[in-house]
């Protein structure tokens, strides 16, 4: 890796310098396109690298500085955004090859707001295509190496922007969490990453994948960036309909709150020794941080949530559902890729055929039939009265508690190419799924390492728009938790 | 909610062989007259260069959310009330089939919560069609297919124009109530009265803005059966619905005497050939997959929304069409004078004092829309009376309403102007004897019977009293004299 970018290194400082004056934006921006020419050949954490853009957005916030203009709270933070967030005049993919050359005209509202803050883009990051994925091995232009072990996967789907924090290539990105693919890749990189309270942050402009399900988070180093960002992206906006319509609390004074009094129940089904697939380093960690939580005061005890296991077969009727309907629009007719044929049917399959990967056709198939006549009830609807049934159980839990605890990913970084049978992968995001099912917020902290040295995530859960007492828990949390030593593979 | 009455409705009997009646239901898709598309900031206009009134939203671009149109909503709300509906709670659903001209290849509607449900519409002549519900959804965009010869070797390609993509629609969908092709008429013209009256839609068939579609089914007259049923589309006028309907009914008869049966298929109106052919194949027939669209959620009008929508709903068609037949006028002129959305100014006039019968026959028949706003209503009546009493022709009644309308004087300074005075019997009969002097062969052969003579005689004493002659009178003089 080229050398460490000198200070201030986290988004809370680099807007505070940039703001007062001692650095210039330019200078941070360039410092963080140095380290991408540099490593993310490598790496692969971005699609495309907007450093004209972003070299341009610089001055113009140093030139405001320099006229005493106020300027926003992320004024000079570069950041990386997840490829199907859509960003005008930048092109927007998915990471397909149905939108490869794609140009959005318009900003993802939570673009506007970050560039209305002062963020910088410098680029947009790889993924599974449309998001379908928990390795980033889905991408239609190739995988994201994990920066801390480089044959293995940073997790996804939005392993580009969980890389690009890890590789320092960014103090801050974002991408969009469906049943985890914010925290998980965020646990298997070893950075923060929150999906916040369905509703809480606008999808207007995010491609969707799963609309029910899909809600945009940032991705940090600290969990002091993670709520800085939250603040400035979170807020009720009129082109959603599905979007909160109230003020929301800022989360950023509730940081040093601590824990004090806060009830904290351990789900007891997604800590069990005897999981399959759940490594036993993660489960460790993860009654680790509970002791940790219970040793700065908060009252912790087992809780069990029967349905929370039965929340993957549940996600993975109504998300493939959702997307066999969302990804129609892919036809070839009015933008992205088109193959001919010899009529306009003949033309849409063809370019559909040629413009989807594996997983995305495996999945379009598994919603169309979940929602065929005769199938709907038996699939479709038995996985939404599922739903029903997990949201009621979780909230008469959250009656009792203010927040739970599980780990985030039920193993560390796997190789390239460990989970190639899609159940396998599917299972990858047991814990992540229910506060998807649920729309309710959770947090991704790392804590400690596991197997091979690599880190763990603990994730921290909570009812409708609980992420002030996430983020009090994930600030003890960060505090508390042990060194992390650099696994082999960070020495490159 | 609101039961069904039986229908009148001659079951098309006169119109099918044997001892069979028509089944008819209607789907009619108005779009409705707002500012805006139904889930889009785009202007809802018709017209326009291709694919200029069209915003990210509306072209289905990838991110894009749809917004419900609160105005499309209240709208639709003030159909359901006039349809005596029940308003309630709804959700929009996708509707998932690819087509080109639909961005998204999906339609946003409404399926198993519908806005309005259960309601039902009065026609003109007294029979009452239920209505099963009312339904808000978003309207497709247009493709034109060029070089489309229909030859192998022709490369044909195909435009699509997607202004009309998303604006709102009301889609109405009336119980099998409808036993033939005259009535199915009059409830698409009844709707559409009382669509343009709620100020809901423009109601403009030839523009599109207005669609009907047709189940047909036939049964032995007087069973309660309800048998398979043909969807009819592609009917563009009312003329072309009832042929369609004929036709289609009298098919399924051939069909049922020959011992076979139809069966339920899309059928499409070819309105050259007079007949209808059978649309998609079974094989491909469309499962739509619909499912609650998760980018939106349920509308649930609230009562006190309601009773406001409620309480600002104009007269309906029916209720001023009987007002004027309570006033005196008969029932043909008085659907003429709503219609023409002249009935206030009949009324008026009839309050005023006017006759009611020569009242909407002026409305219904002599007045030119355009500039009957500016009619002084008082003026209107004295013109009416002045005919009824004979101080004026039918004819010069006429002339004095047209400059009554443009220059806004009252009746009987312009008659004065005008030197119309009604002439008496006596003066007529003097000008016809000097005219029948004056043209002794042809009068003659007028009274063996030379009938088309008439004309002359009434043309030379027209000209003579420059127009003023009661017509009526001279034609009754004619035959008088004639028979002498």
């Amino acid at each position: 890796m080229s050398d460490p970018i000198a200070a201030p290194r986290t988004a809370t400082d680099i807007a505070a310098a940039v703001a007062d004056g001692s650095v210039a934006a330019v200078s941070i921006v360039e410092d963080h396109l140095d380290r991408i020419a540099a490593d993310d050949g490598e790496i692969h954490a971005f699609n495309t690298v907007a450093a004209e853009d972003a070299r341009q957005a610089a001055a113009e916030i140093d030139a405001a500085i320099a006229a005493g203009t106020a300027v926003g709270p992320l004024a000079g933070v570069p950041i990386a955004l997840k490829d199907n967030f859509c960003t005008s005049g930048v092109t927007t993919t998915c990471s397909s090859r149905i939108l490869q050359d794609w140009v959005p005209p318009y900003d993802a509202t939570v673009v506007e707001r970050l560039r209305a803050a002062g963020a910088i883009l410098v680029g947009k990051t790889n993924l599974d295509e449309f998001a379908m994925g928990s390795s980033t091995e889905n991408s239609a232009f190739g995988p994201t190496r994990n920066p801390l072990d480089t044959s293995r996967v940073p997790g996804g789907s939005s392993g580009g922007s969980a890389a690009a924090v890890a590789a320092g290539f960014a103090p801050l990105s974002f991408g969009s969490d469906t049943g985890g693919s914010i925290r998980q890749p965020a646990s298997l990189c070893g950075v923060v990453g929150l999906k916040p309270t369905y509703g809480a942050v606008s999808r207007y402009g995010l491609i969707a994948f799963a609309s029910s399900l899909d809600q945009i988070g940032p991705f940090s180093t600290t969990v002091a960036d993670a709520a800085l960002a939250f603040d400035v992206i979170a807020g009720h906006d009129p082109r959603d309909s599905t979007s909160i319509d109230r003020k929301l609390q800022a989360v950023t004074p509730a940081l040093g709150a601590g824990v004090e009094g806060l009830r904290v129940g351990i789900v007891s089904e997604l800590t069990a020794r005897d999981l399959a697939g759940f490594e036993p380093e993660v489960v460790d960690r993860a009654t680790e941080a509970a002791e940790a939580l219970g040793d700065a005061g908060a009252k912790v005890e087992e809780v069990s949530i029967p349905s929370a296991i039965a929340g993957l077969a549940a996600y993975y009727m109504i998300a493939p559902a959702e997307a066999s309907s969302n990804l129609a629009r892919y036809d070839g007719v009015r933008y992205g890729r088109r193959e001919p044929g010899v009529n306009t049917a003949a033309m849409m399959q063809a370019s559909r055929t040629a413009g989807f990967g594996d997983e995305v056709k495996r999945r379009i198939m598994l919603g169309t039939y979940a929602l065929s006549a005769g199938y709907y009830d038996a699939f479709y609807g038995k996985a939404q009265r599922l739903r029903t049934r997990m949201i009621e159980d979780f909230e008469r839990v959250y009656a009792d508690f203010d927040v739970l605890l599980s780990p985030t990913s039920p193993c560390v970084a796997f190789p390239f190419g460990a989970k190639a049978d899609p159940l396998t992968m599917y299972y990858n995001d047991v814990c992540t799924i229910p506060s998807n099912l649920t729309g309710h917020p959770a947090i991704s902290v790392p804590f400690g390492t596991g197997a091979d040295g690599l880190p763990v995530g603990v994730q921290v859960m909570g009812p409708m728009l609980a992420e002030a007492d996430l983020f009090r828990v994930a600030t003890v949390l960060e505090q508390a938790a042990p060194p992390a030593t650099p696994p082999s593979g960070a020495s490159r | 909610m609101t039961i069904t009455e039986p229908t009148a409705g001659t079951g098309g009997h006169d119109l099918l062989p044997g001892d069979w009646e028509m089944v008819i239901g209607l789907e009619v898709h108005a779009e409705l007259a707002t500012a805006t598309k139904m889930f889009s900031p785009a202007a809802n206009t018709f017209g326009g260069e291709p694919n200029t009134n069209v915003h990210p939203v509306c072209l289905g671009l990838p991110g894009t959310l749809p917004v419900v149109n609160r105005r499309a909503v209240e709208l639709g709300i003030r159909i359901g009330l006039a349809l005596e509906c029940t308003v309630q709670r709804c959700v929009f659903a996708r509707k998932n089939y690819f087509y080109p001209d639909m961005p998204k290849d999906y339609q946003i509607s409404q399926y198993e919560l519908a806005l309005n449900v259960d309601g039902r519409l009065e026609l003109a002549d007294g029979s009452v069609i239920g209505v099963e519900r009312a339904h808000l959804e978003e309207d497709t965009g247009k493709s034109t297919h060029v070089g489309d010869s229909g030859r192998i070797h022709d490369a044909g390609y195909s435009l699509v124009d997607y202004n009309r993509a998303g604006v709102p629609l009301i889609e109405i969908v009336s119980r099998p109530d409808l036993r033939d092709p005259e009535q199915a008429k009059s409830y698409v013209e009844e709707l559409r009265a009382i669509l343009v009256a709620v100020g809901a839609s423009d109601g403009k068939m030839e523009e599109g803005s207005l669609r009907v579609d047709a189940n047909v089914s036939v049964r032995p007259a007087g069973a309660d059966e309800l048998r398979t049923r043909c969807e009819i589309k592609n009917v563009n006028s009312l003329r072309s619905l009832g042929r369609a309907i004929t036709y289609e009914a009298r098919r399924h008869v051939d069909l049922y005497e020959a011992g076979d049966a139809p069966r339920q298929e899309t059928r499409h109106w070819d309105e050259e050939d007079g007949r209808t052919r059978a649309g998609r194949s079974k094989e491909e027939a469309e499962d739509y997959r619909y499912f609650d669209d998760p980018d939106l959620v349920p509308i649930d009008p609230s009562p006190e929304w309601i009773e406001e929508i409620r309480a600002a709903l104009p007269a309906l068609p029916r209720q001023r069409r009987q007002a004027l037949i309570e006033r005196g006028a008969p029932a043909a002129g008085a659907a003429l004078a709503v219609e023409r959305d002249l009935d206030g100014l009949a009324m008026a006039a009839i309050e005023a004092g006017a006759e009611p019968e020569r009242t909407v026959t002026h409305v219904a028949n002599n007045l030119a829309v355009d500039g009957a706003e500016s009619l002084d209503a008082n003026h209107f009546a004295e013109l009416v009376t002045m005919e009824t009493e004979g101080a004026l022709t039918a004819t010069q009644a006429k002339q004095v309403l047209a400059d009554m309308v443009e220059t806004g004087r009252d009746p009987a300074t312009i008659a004065a102007d005008k030197g119309f005075e009604a002439m008496d019997t006596g003066e007529l009969e003097t000008l016809l004897d000097q005219v029948i002097a004056e043209h002794p062969d042809e009068w003659s052969r007028f009274k063996e019977g030379e009938a088309k003579l008439q004309g002359m005689f009434v043309g030379q004493i027209m000209k003579a009293t420059k127009g003023q002659a009661d017509g009526k009178l001279l034609n009754q003089l004619l035959g008088r004299k004639a028979a002498e």
